[in-house]
């Protein structure tokens, strides 16, 4: 079936089969392989992206249920060529170690921070609980949460 | 060496990690983000049972199935006896294993494999092979493979290297100095802990992966999520019946590995299929058989006995293990040798020292290398048996500690005794700060104030632990990394390193050290690493060795590469060598004042005048391995009525030496420190009777989250390692070697139950409290 949508504020429209997971069409249909599979039963976060604004998991996303949205990858964040402040923060705390989970960290954490401009410490723990880290101690990570919280304002 | 603490040098600044800006702009780093045109998709028939003998494999209906390329099982595969394990050659660990063998031995364990255009034909085919296997009793337990008269795991003729396989004995050891048992009896204190860590899983969020494929010249390259690409390359080539030379292997970004990456496992099956059908393949574990088919930490029951002078002096250490390696021996014995290897040296002064164990086989996953290799299980026993000496003698089991570790100057005699599967070599500490670890870590938790006080809130007690561990860095003897520095003709520079990156900074570690010696900032020192094609040999990135052995090839190399710059520029500008100076970039004459910029060297030596190319080779094998140091302090609250465990605080304060990239050091503390706290709190693999996992998978095995990490303070304490690179050691394993008894004896301080077996989950704090009717 025939399926239109925005990624990274670019319209697409591709033929797809009806069960195919959004995260296989993201990285083998569009090359937008910045999206992880570390699980694919939606337990690790790794395939986390935002539909218009929220944070999704593209592994239990069905292609289909993103008609007419809004989808953004890791690879919309810094589109223009500049890291965004969040990607930067991430950078500057050492909250990226082997990166896998990183794009899916950054993207709820870009999530959180629209909604909540200046989440505490806590806040950015609730609600990265979802993206599973083994490298850090998560404390690098939401350092840089906060430390993007505080350039924005 | 003394570090150069000028302006602007590299060493000791926590700079831009180099791979960084490509990892969080979602680059195409990993393994699997390559696209090869073409290709198939291998996936494995994994076995039902947990000890079975394969009587036939029908494989006709499977090949059937429209887009399978080719079928793999022991039928039509040659049968070579290796280790999956990824060490030096010769390994230390028993050649037990076959590709596809006519017996299984643990539930996952792999009968066939398939390649087929799609994942959805690879999973039809894997469906449709028809296996008749005839069961064997399976053995679950350590206890019941010692039994007597216990069915065989490991009966073939053709396995090398196992140490009694008549009675599933992978690996012993046995190592006496002096007369401990003689000791023990006449001590006058003794203590005595017997602790036990269940299977637990690495849980790398990149799954085990690769791509083989044929480059133009029709050569084999093997993209793959190794920590050990050269051992890759040289264990595929003789199970697959391939000419080393005719394969390349190459490690991109990989998404974690802490030991489960230093094993051998789907390389050999995807080299093979890719052979078979001449198109590329690509494989990936699922999450299910990250958990059961790759590799665990070996479950381990370790016994611990002290004894000790009134005053708290040791005078008598025993250790003893019991290990289960699984269905096969990787790594068997020399994690069995590190559980003692790593710990007894930091209590020296006891002149009468046993460590003994066993490594055995049982039909339940394979245990391999992870993280703290064997240390961990030790520490926790001893860590434990410590805090219980110290309350029989009325100490301050900080105090304990300071009576008996190791110091600078000092030796042990287990160095010599217990090495890589073989004995070991002498070796003194030459940098120790564990005593700054100590003072620190305590001020920091509130040792004085809070130890002992058992405060209350509702249900809930608190309490203080403590526990010390050490490490190594590399091991002596084996390994061996080298680095080859090259200079360009605009006076940047290409390193390239056998190092192997894994998540861990090792890139951007190698680029300081070599910027450091080079008077040049980090971003003008490109690194391009683990590609046997193309980078010199290096071991791997496992036991702690990346910064200290690798770390030294390169500094090594820049030394060299630092010599030719100045002999170019001393011929350039008319001057002797040893009065010219390198830094930020530029050469200049202490005597005349002039100076000229790398660039113009580079482009001296390039075209102009007695051309050459700057470059050197240089490597280093590691004559002994200094020990990073790190003391740990938790503070918990046990709920009393349901047995919950919360880690409130924990401090960690480590010495690594010198620090080169003090963010990545504190980085690697905190992530082991967090893996350790799950080991203790909440990570444990359940087998059903029959031997299969019943939590493969992050719903139900569940590792620590944002939510559940406590708030963790690491510290890192410097000293100056002779022999270190810019003074450095190691700092990767050491911090999961506290956690487990830090946090045990601090459950002690809070209501007085000694938790001994691992995870410390509410069901057996409460048995231990006797809440449990």
């Amino acid at each position: 079936m025939t399926l239109s949508f925005r990624v990274n504020g670019r319209p697409v429209t591709v033929d797809v089969p009806p069960g195919r997971r959004l995260l296989d069409l993201l990285r083998e249909d569009l090359g937008l392989t910045g999206t992880k599979e570390g699980c694919g039963e939606g337990e690790c976060g790794a395939c986390t992206v935002l539909v218009d604004g929220k944070p999704r998991l593209a592994c239990l996303t069905a292609a289909i249920q993103v008609e007419g949205r809004d989808v953004l990858t890791i690879e919309g964040l810094a589109a223009s060529g500049q890291l965004h402040p969040l990607q930067e923060a991430f950078l500057a705390t050492a909250g990226v170690q082997c990166g896998f989970c990183t794009p899916g960290l950054i993207l709820a954490a870009h999530a959180l921070l629209a909604e909540n401009p200046s989440p505490t410490a806590d806040e950015v723990r609730e609600y990265l609980s979802g993206n599973l880290c083994r490298c850090t101690g998560y404390e690098q990570v939401v350092e840089a949460v906060l430390r993007a919280a505080e350039r924005r304002r | 060496m003394a570090v150069e603490t000028q302006q602007g040098g590299a060493v000791g600044q926590s700079v831009r990690k180099v791979d960084g800006p490509s990892l969080v702009a979602g680059k195409p780093l990993f393994t699997l983000d390559l696209d090869i045109p073409g290709s198939l998709v291998g996936a494995i028939l994994p076995s039902p049972h947990a000890h079975a003998r394969i009587v036939s494999v029908d494989t006709s209906a499977a090949e059937q199935v429209p887009g399978v390329r080719a079928i793999l099982h022991h039928g039509n595969v040659p049968r070579v006896p290796y280790t999956t394990a990824g060490q030096g050659w010769p390994e230390p660990s028993p050649y037990d294993t076959v590709l596809f063998d006519t017996k299984v031995r643990f539930v996952g364990d792999r009968v066939a494999a398939v390649a087929a255009e799609t994942e959805d034909a690879a999973a039809e085919a894997l469906a449709r092979i028809r296996v008749e296997y005839e069961l064997l009793p399976p053995i679950l337990s350590p206890e019941e493979a010692l039994a007597p008269g216990a069915p065989i795991i490991h009966d073939e003729p053709d396995a090398e290297g196992i140490y009694d396989a008549s009675h599933n004995i992978a690996a012993a050891v046995d190592i006496p100095i002096g007369d401990a048992a003689a000791a023990l009896a006449a001590a006058p204190v003794t203590a005595e802990a017997t602790c036990e860590i269940p299977y637990s899983q690495h849980a790398t969020i990149e799954p085990h992966c690769v791509i083989a494929y044929f480059d133009d010249a029709g050569r084999l390259v093997v993209r793959t999520s190794t920590q050990v690409p050269f051992h890759v390359r040289r264990i595929v080539a003789r199970v697959v019946g391939l000419d080393p030379a005719r394969i390349r292997v190459v490690k991109p970004r990989i998404g974690g590995g802490f030991g489960s990456k230093q094993e051998v496992l789907l390389e050999p099956v995807a080299a093979l299929l890719a052979l078979r059908t001449g198109r590329p393949v690509r494989m990936a574990y699922t999450r299910q058989e990250v958990f059961v088919a790759s590799r665990t930490r070996h479950p381990m029951k370790v016994t611990v006995r002290l004894g000790a002078t009134k005053d708290g002096a040791l005078h008598a250490l025993e250790m003893d293990v019991l290990s289960n390696t699984g269905a096969y021996g990787a790594h068997a014995l020399t994690v069995l040798s590190n559980v003692g290897s790593k710990t007894l040296p930091l209590y020296n002064k006891a002149p009468h020292v046993h460590f003994h164990g066993r490594a055995v086989y049982t039909n339940l996953p394979v245990a391999g290398a992870y993280r703290g290799y064997g240390a961990t299980q030790g520490y926790f026993a001893l860590e434990v048996a410590m805090d219980k000496l110290a309350e029989k003698l009325g100490l301050d089991p900080v105090e304990l500690r300071r009576r008996n570790y190791i110091r600078v100057g000092e030796t042990s005699p287990i160095f010599e005794k217990i090495g890589e599967g073989r004995e070991g070599t002498a070796q003194i500490v030459r940098s120790c700060a564990l005593e700054e670890c100590l003072r620190i870590g305590a001020e920091r938790i509130g040792w004085r104030e809070k130890r002992g006080q058992r405060r209350e809130e509702g249900p809930w007690v608190h309490g203080l632990g403590m526990a010390c561990a050490m490490q190594g860095s590399g091991i002596t003897g084996v390994d061996m990394a080298a680095a080859t520095l090259v200079m360009q003709d605009d006076g940047s520079f290409r390193l390239l390193v056998g190092a192997t990156d894994l998540g861990t900074g090792s890139d951007t570690i190698l680029a300081q050290i070599a910027a450091q010696e080079l008077g040049v900032p980090v971003d003008r020192v490109l690194v391009y690493s683990s590609d046997t094609d193309f980078t010199p040999f290096d071991t791997g990135a496992y036991a702690s060795s990346t910064t200290y052995v690798s770390g030294n090839a390169v500094l090594r190399a820049a030394s060299d590469v630092r010599a030719q710059i100045l002999d170019v520029a001393a011929a350039a500008l008319g001057e002797r060598a040893s009065a010219l100076e390198l830094a930020a970039g530029v050469v200049r004459s202490r005597k005349s004042g002039k100076s000229l910029t790398l660039s113009e060297i580079g482009h001296r030596a390039t075209y102009v005048t007695d051309q050459r190319q700057i470059a050197a080779t240089a490597s280093f094998a590691c004559p002994e391995s200094p020990p990073p140091f790190a003391a740990f302090f938790c503070e918990v609250a046990v709920d009393r009525e349901t047995g919950v465990v919360r880690v409130e605080r924990f401090v960690v304060a480590a010495d690594c030496g010198v620090a080169i990239h003090p963010q990545a050091a504190e980085g690697q503390l905190e992530g082991a420190v967090l893996q350790g706290i799950g080991h203790a709190l909440c990570e444990e693999m359940l087998f059903s009777p029959r031997g299969r996992c019943l939590n493969a998978g992050f719903f139900d095995y569940k590792i620590p989250s944002s939510l559940d990490a406590p708030a963790i303070e690491a510290i890192l304490v410097p000293s100056e390692e002779p022999t270190g690179p810019w003074g450095a050691k190691s700092i990767s394993e050491v911090g999961i070697n506290g956690p487990l008894p830090a946090i045990s004896n601090a459950i002690y301080d809070a209501v007085g139950a000694r938790m001994v077996r691992a995870p410390f989950t509410p069901e057996r704090v409460r048995f231990a409290l006797g809440v449990i009717p």
